[in-house]
């Protein structure tokens, strides 16, 4: 099998900027949205994709590599990625409870909601259709975790200041949203080609 | 093959990480041994830890008002929590004052016990239990009211104070699929141990009267919680005016047979039973009887909408001009005075703007909600 010839540094940052999940492939728009109210909750929500992304990718690749390939069950791929997803947003969320209820708390219904977060099943689907190595897809889901990370604390940040920012009517509350992530949507594809990781 | 294969890997990689999350929820989720203080070390219990406070406390004993079971719905399970239990949560918010978030008063069933708690109860939370009974009896009372007795089996003695209610629980029947619980003021005296009864008025649609009405009969097993509330007698020597309509009639019956027991006849007792026609009264005689033999007591009955047929010669008028009326012209003005309530929201709301203009300020009520 031949891997791609990218350094899992260069991944790393690519995924984070150049190419981020987000504001590249607009994946996980919903809880992006939603959550981005407020920055102590985006901060926690960012956290927890991060985790999850980076241990749902490194179990897949796994999964991939020494059961989905050698039995020919490409076709199940979606519903086994989809099940390792679940399984480990249900342990963190056990985890999570225990170690920090405040977390817990912040987070709320957003936590078993990262089941349903496309940019966690895309991170994977991504780490299998571009054929990284192991090393790779870890950093890659690193990187895409925290590239959604920082994404969605910079939009809470933006629409904090934007609270009291004179928005025309029509535009209150999600609409200007949608602008505020199209303008850095645009700012984050702008660096596109320092950096090629496809 | 390979239609055998693909459900075999997709079970088997759920079945490795299901088990995965058995064994961290066993790890993570145990909380090994915890002790819940009771009013300063009064009562301490020893606990598994992991489940909520309302169910942990209800398998000791120890039974906390709710009536949606723990779900959260209620608001009822309030309880002074003593050390920190971590912020409240979301659930808990909508049925918060300001002076209860500030003296930490949470719900029971959604503090899940996680370390040692130290909690407050009233006294009387103590009291309450879980009994099973038989119904003994199942009478209508009126056309649409049913006096339902029950004898208590296990624990076959119940102590109550006159007033109090209980929480009949109601099993899953035709559609209901879960078991109900509701409240009901007990009507029989203290006295009588062994028994208790309840007045069951059939509300179109809802779900215990009419298990009550239409599904119960003579012999079932039943299961009440209590006795709850605070309404009940106070012990002073004011004139007490109590006022009642359609299935009020319970705790107020309950009083006052209790005080006759105890030979508290030295004050001086109205009550007010109001009903639309006389199809709707009941218990007459027993009241007429108790009248004759207590002085001080005085029993009124008023209708407010005879039926010619009824040939009525006792009072008319809505109950609240009735009681009006009384306090204007016929009950002493000068003897300090307690007001006594049961019945729906409006009787209540209606009777306390009479009391008030009267002068009268303490005032207990009973209100269905």
């Amino acid at each position: 099998m031949m891997y791609p010839d990218i350094n899992p540094f260069v991944l790393f940052f690519a995924s984070i900027f150049t190419s981020n999940i987000l504001l590249t492939n607009f994946l996980g728009m919903c809880s992006f949205i939603s959550i981005s109210k407020d920055i102590k909750s985006s901060n926690g929500l960012g956290i927890a994709v991060t985790l999850v992304t980076t241990i749902t990718t490194a179990l897949n690749w796994l999964l991939e590599k020494y059961v989905i390939i050698p039995l020919e069950l490409g076709y199940l791929r979606y519903i086994i990625y989809i099940i390792v997803i679940a399984a480990v947003v249900q342990v963190l969320e056990m985890v999570i409870d225990r170690v920090s209820p405040n977390l817990y708390m912040v987070l709320g219904i957003f936590l078993p909601l990262i089941t349903v977060n496309c940019a966690i099943l895309g991170v994977a689907l991504f780490m299998q259709l571009r054929n990284y190595s192991f090393i790779q897809s870890v950093f890659f889901g690193l990187g895409s975790g925290i590239g959604w990370w920082l994404a969605i604390v910079l939009l809470a940040a933006i629409r904090k200041k934007t609270e009291n920012a004179p928005v025309p009517a029509p535009l209150k509350g999600v609409g200007i949203t949608l602008i505020t992530i199209g303008i850095m949507a645009m700012a984050f594809i702008g660096f596109a080609g320092m950096i090629n990781v496809r | 093959m390979e239609i055998i294969l693909a459900p075999i890997v997709v079970s088997v990689i759920s079945s490795v990480l299901a088990l995965i999350i058995v064994v961290v929820d066993g790890v993570v989720n145990n909380y090994g041994e915890v002790e819940i203080d009771i009013n300063d070390s009064k009562r301490n219990l020893k606990v598994k830890g992991g489940t909520p406070l309302l169910q942990t406390l209800s398998s000791q004993g120890i039974f906390v008002p709710s009536a949606c079971g723990g779900r959260g719905s209620c608001g009822a399970c309030k309880v002074k929590v003593l050390s920190d239990v971590g912020p409240y949560l979301p659930t808990e918010l909508p049925y918060m004052s300001k002076e209860e978030l500030k003296e930490n008063i949470r719900l029971a069933c959604q503090i899940k016990l996680k370390k040692d708690i130290k909690i407050y109860l009233p006294e009387e939370l103590f009291n309450i239990r879980k009994f099973k009974g038989i119904v003994e009896s199942l009478k209508d009372v009126t056309y649409d009211i049913k006096e339902l007795r029950i004898r208590l089996v296990e624990p076959n003695e119940a102590n109550f104070k006159a007033g109090q209610y209980v929480q009949l629980v109601i099993p899953p029947y035709e559609n209901i699929k879960e078991s109900t619980q509701r409240a009901y003021s007990i009507s029989s005296s203290p006295s009588d141990k062994n028994h208790i009864e309840l007045l069951i008025r059939l509300v179109p649609g809802g779900i215990a009267t009419t298990y009550v009405h239409k599904y119960m009969k003579e012999g079932d097993v039943v299961e009440v919680v209590g006795p709850f509330g605070d309404f009940y007698m106070r012990d002073t020597n004011a004139d007490m005016i109590m006022v009642a309509g359609g299935s009020g009639m319970a705790p107020i019956k309950s009083i006052i047979f209790d005080m006759w027991e105890r030979g508290i006849t030295n004050r001086n007792v109205w009550y007010f039973f109001g009903a639309r026609s006389k199809r709707d009264l009941y218990y007459l005689e027993i009241f007429q009887e108790l009248e004759k033999k207590w002085p001080n007591f005085h029993f009124i009955p008023a209708l407010s909408d005879p039926l010619p047929e009824d040939d009525w010669t006792g009072e008319i008028g809505l109950i609240t001009n009735v009681l009006d009326k009384y306090l204007q012209n016929i009950i002493p003005a000068e003897n300090p005075k307690e007001g006594y309530l049961c019945g729906s929201p409006g009787m209540i709301n209606a009777c306390v703007q009479v009391f008030d203009k009267h002068g009268v300020k303490d005032v207990y009520y009973d209100k269905f909600a």
